[in-house]
């Protein structure tokens, strides 16, 4: 289209212009070990549950429960928890559309759910899936696995398991690729164009 | 009573002329009239037409002065530029006797804002069973000859043949209002594309075109005069044309509203819109304005339909049918006729004032502007071009379906023999 | 999606499709042990019911409280016509009292777009029906009945395209025949009314449907028949002679029911006049999925509520769940 600038693309704070900082193997690696430490912790994993927060939590669950699976011999139960209607910001912007909730058919009663997200920042979106596993059933334990943890908590919450620890800046995006959704694996780090004052 | 100069106003549309009124009569007409003692009003730019005369007002007194009063409905009348208004029969008691005629009529005097002319119901009570005392009316103090039933169609054959048979004795005339009760039983609005749409029940164009069909044949039967309120179709136009091609003594009306709105405007659902017959196409708008500068209709109407606020505050089913009209009414017909080229001021002036006064046999309207005539005159200036505000109208209720539209003109003046009853366009 | 649900006709494809979706997610809800989520926590609707629907108004009830919302219910029977001020006078006095959002039921035609727009209130209004005009939710869970069947269980993101629903009885006095011939247009589905000609409309070949007078031609070539409700009182009205001869040109039997494609479903509004326009054979067979309809009824509902009242403005029809926001 003539309408394009191509000055757009030189931008800096442009999210292409985003710095890797882990790339497709990085990821693949940092997955197998995390399968490993939910084997470790808990104990062969026999009952473990994975449940992915949409849209990219619910890919890493999937594919650590094949790294489960490579590792154990067995299946494990994975699913997808939507916690839109959750959220303590719902009425802070436009009416969401839901993502899907998929519970596995045995439930999550008395089992060890672990909560795959990809990136771990102010903690509200694992409150918001605390609140939405209430509502679904009793699970022995609740653990949490997270791709990139950015910092910045708001809410006493913490992970179980961590990709990588990835220290930023409030001016900073962390911006996670898949190559499910987005055509390849990367995690991303640039910088908000624009940064509002309450931010600072 | 003093003398008042108009200077410099175009009679009629036409020659720019000086029309000095001594007392209530015209006493002269020409150019460069000496002023003398005269009240001198500056006329120039604006229109001068004989005073307007509204065959079909709802004055809603007695029994509804919550919506109009005589004197209200006069003071409205004097604003839109009319000397005359012909009051519908369908008060509270209903105007069917002589004595409910005599007091209207009587009210009309007091007000002195306009000559009003009381319209006797055709039946007793409007019920269409049994006629009224017609002649009692005629004969009474307030001399009635036009009789309608307005509101309700006089849907007997029999009862409308006899009612039109009737009159000749006095020289009176029915106005039909043209509505076959079983086919608009639950109407709602024109039923159409619209209608189907909105849900709203239908009135049907046969409804209104197969009555009026077969009251002029009525009428041709029995060597009667006929008069059709507020026709609002092509249809009804076809057939009114086909009548007077036949020589039957029919004249016909047709309302502001219908020359300008259409059921689209029901879409809102604001019962604003909602009048009896309905808003119609564009179509039967176009066939209207045609038949109206054709001569096919006669006359323009207002079908002035006042009703309280709370009657049109309200969802649509649950809503009073009608509009006012009196304070719009010229600017309409300016709006729709005039500047549209269909029309001249002249025209303007026999269908608003010189036919509806010979229709209803109103003595001293609907004169030429010549001297010796009695001054019953208003003045418009034609340039002017305002949102119709009806905060500012002197009619007791508000419901009008043009507030916020810019329509053109502005009466200024209003002379009822001789005496101003609008000055720069307030009342006096 | 625009603030108020007046008419299905306001619903662009995007947005209709949205709310089938989210209704999807909404029926999961109901298969757990508790059916309850919090995005309404806090928040009155009141149904305002100026015509009697026990089905309808249970329904929205259901959903309601499925999502969390608080629930002020107001029967206002038989007040509507001969008092029209009260329409604009119960709405202000449950504005006063600080609901949310109104869902009303009118006979009048129009009654809820009149409230949406007259400025008598400014909380948003929900359409559950109004005299022979709309009954927008209606046509959805119909809509997401079709798709859940015609096309697949999780056909999310899908429309009706191409799909052949027919519609027969009295169009004239249904607002869910208006409704369903703006919506499955909308879908891209091809609609057929089917009726005798006393209960079309007027105006009806203006509308985005075919029109028959004949039911066993189009049976064949329909993938959903909709039965609609002939009220008993329309015969003395002159709009057909007999019951039975209504039944013998327009009801479903099994016999006619045979005509249609294998996998054709018969659908109907409820409540069924059983013998008249459906045969009780008809009524209780697979394919009928009128007990359906009312389940889905409450997920569809939920969905209209969710869209319009879970955020601070109703949602944006193409916005997909993103999770770059507030971690």
């Amino acid at each position: 289209m003539d309408t394009q600038h191509p000055q757009n693309q030189q931008d800096p704070a442009h999210p292409d212009a985003a710095r890797p900082v882990l790339e497709g193997p990085d990821i693949a690696r940092v997955l197998t070990r995390i399968a490993h430490e939910i084997v470790e912790r808990a104990k062969g994993a026999d009952d473990v549950v994975l449940l992915g927060i949409p849209t990219r939590g619910v890919f890493l669950a999937e594919r650590l429960a094949v790294k489960l699976e490579e590792i154990t011999g067995r299946k494990t139960p994975v699913g997808s928890l939507d916690i839109t209607m959750y959220r303590d910001d719902l009425r802070m912007k436009p009416a969401r559309a839901l993502g899907r909730t998929e519970i596995p058919g045995d439930g999550i009663d008395g089992r060890l759910v672990v909560l795959v997200d990809d990136v771990l920042f102010s903690g509200r979106t694992i409150r918001a899936a605390l609140d939405a596993l209430g509502d679904i059933g009793r699970p022995r334990a609740v653990q949490l696995a997270v791709l990139v943890d950015r910092g910045h908590r708001e809410l006493p919450i913490r992970a179980d398991y961590v990709g990588k620890n990835l220290p930023t800046s409030l001016r900073e995006t962390v911006k996670v690729q898949l190559a499910e959704e987005d055509g390849r694996d990367a995690v991303l780090l640039g910088v908000k164009q624009t940064a509002p004052a309450g931010e600072q | 009573m003093s003398k008042i100069l108009i200077r410099g106003a175009k009679v009629l549309g036409g020659d720019v002329q000086d029309v000095l009124i001594d007392g209530e009569t015209i006493a002269a007409v020409g150019s460069g009239l000496d002023a003398g003692d005269a009240t001198v009003v500056d006329a120039e730019g604006q229109i001068l037409l004989p005073g307007l005369v509204d065959l079909h007002t709802h004055l809603r007194e007695p029994g509804r002065e919550d919506s109009e009063t005589v004197l209200t409905g006069t003071q409205a009348a004097a604003r839109g530029g009319f000397t005359s208004v012909f009051a519908m029969a369908n008060t509270f008691p209903v105007a069917d006797t002589a004595g409910v005629v005599e007091q209207v009529w009587r009210l009309g005097k007091e007000s002195g804002y306009c000559d009003v002319q009381p319209i006797g119901a055709v039946t007793v009570g409007l019920e269409g069973k049994k006629l009224s005392e017609l002649g009692a009316m005629h004969d009474s103090a307030a001399g009635v000859t036009v009789f309608s039933d307005d509101g309700k169609c006089v849907d007997d054959a029999v009862i409308m043949r006899r009612a039109l048979e009737y009159v000749k004795a006095f020289g009176g005339v029915v106005a039909q209002h043209a509505q076959e009760p079983r086919l608009t039983e639950g109407a709602q609005m024109n039923e159409g594309v619209v209608s189907a749409e909105l849900g709203l029940g239908g009135w049907p164009a046969v409804a209104e075109e197969s009555i009026i069909a077969r009251d002029v044949l009525l009428a041709e039967h029995v060597g009667s005069r006929v008069h059709i309120c507020h026709l609002s179709t092509a249809g009804s136009v076809e057939i009114v044309r086909w009548a007077k091609s036949r020589g039957i003594d029919v004249t016909a009306e047709v309302t502001p509203h219908h020359l300008l709105l259409t059921d689209e405007l029901v879409r809102s659902y604001n019962p604003v819109y909602k009048v009896n017959p309905p808003l119609r196409t564009e179509k039967d708008v176009m066939a209207l304005r045609e038949a109206l500068a054709d001569g096919t209709i006669d006359i323009v109407a207002t079908d002035h339909a006042p009703h309280p606020h709370e009657d049109k505050d309200c969802e649509w089913a649950a809503a009073a049918m009608g509009m006012v009209g009196l304070e719009t009414a010229l600017s309409v017909v300016q709006h729709t006729m005039v500047e549209t080229g269909l029309l001249d001021w002249a025209g303007v002036a026999d269908r608003m004032s010189h036919k509806p006064a010979e229709i209803g046999r109103a003595t001293g309207h609907g004169r030429p502007v010549s001297a010796g005539e009695p001054a019953n005159l208003t003045l418009v200036d034609p340039a002017y071009r305002g949102e119709v505000n009806p905060a500012g109208f002197a009619s007791r209720s508000r419901n009008t379906p043009y507030e916020g539209r810019e329509l053109p003109g502005r009466i200024t003046h209003t002379f009822l023999r001789g005496r101003a009853t609008v000055v720069d366009g307030k009342l006096a | 999606m625009m603030r108020h649900l007046i008419s299905a006709a306001d619903l662009t494809r995007d947005d209709a499709v949205l709310v089938l979706d989210t209704a999807e997610e909404m029926a999961r809800v109901s298969d757990r042990p508790i059916k309850k989520l919090p995005a309404l926590r806090g928040r009155t609707i009141c149904n305002l019911f100026f015509e009697d629907s026990t089905r309808t108004r249970i329904s929205f009830e259901a959903a309601e409280k499925r999502l969390s919302a608080d629930v002020i219910n107001f029967a206002a029977k038989g007040s509507s016509v001969s008092k029209g001020e009260s329409l604009k006078d119960t709405a202000q006095t449950l504005e006063a009292m600080g609901v949310d959002a109104v869902v009303i039921r009118h006979s009048a035609s129009g009654a809820p777009y009149r409230l949406a727009t007259s400025g008598w209130i400014d909380a948003p209004v929900i359409n559950a029906g109004d005299g022979t005009h709309q009954h927008p939710t209606q046509a959805l869970l119909d809509a997401f009945t079709m798709r859940r069947r015609l096309v697949g269980k999780d056909a999310l993101g899908q429309d009706l395209a191409g799909k052949r629903i027919t519609l027969v009885g009295d169009v004239l006095h249904s607002r869910v025949a208006r409704s369903n011939v703006d919506l499955l247009h909308t879908l891209g589905a091809e609609v057929t009314l089917v009726a005798p000609p006393t209960l079309l409309p007027v105006g009806v070949e203006h509308w985005t449907c075919d029109v028959s007078y004949d039911l066993d031609a189009v049976l064949p070539k329909s993938d959903a028949v909709m039965m609609l409700r002939v009220q008993r009182e329309r015969m003395n009205a002159a709009f057909f002679p007999t019951e039975r001869e209504y039944s013998r040109r327009y009801g479903l039997d099994g016999d006619r029911m045979a005509k249609m494609p294998e996998h054709g479903i018969v659908m109907h509004p409820g409540p069924m006049v059983r013998g008249m326009e459906i045969t009780a054979e008809v009524a209780d067979s697979d394919r009928c999925t009128v007990v359906e309809q009312v389940a889905n009824g409450v997920h569809t509902r939920m969905a209209v509520l969710y869209l319009l009242l879970g955020g601070n403005e109703p949602a944006v029809s193409h916005a997909r769940p993103t999770d770059s926001e507030n971690k």
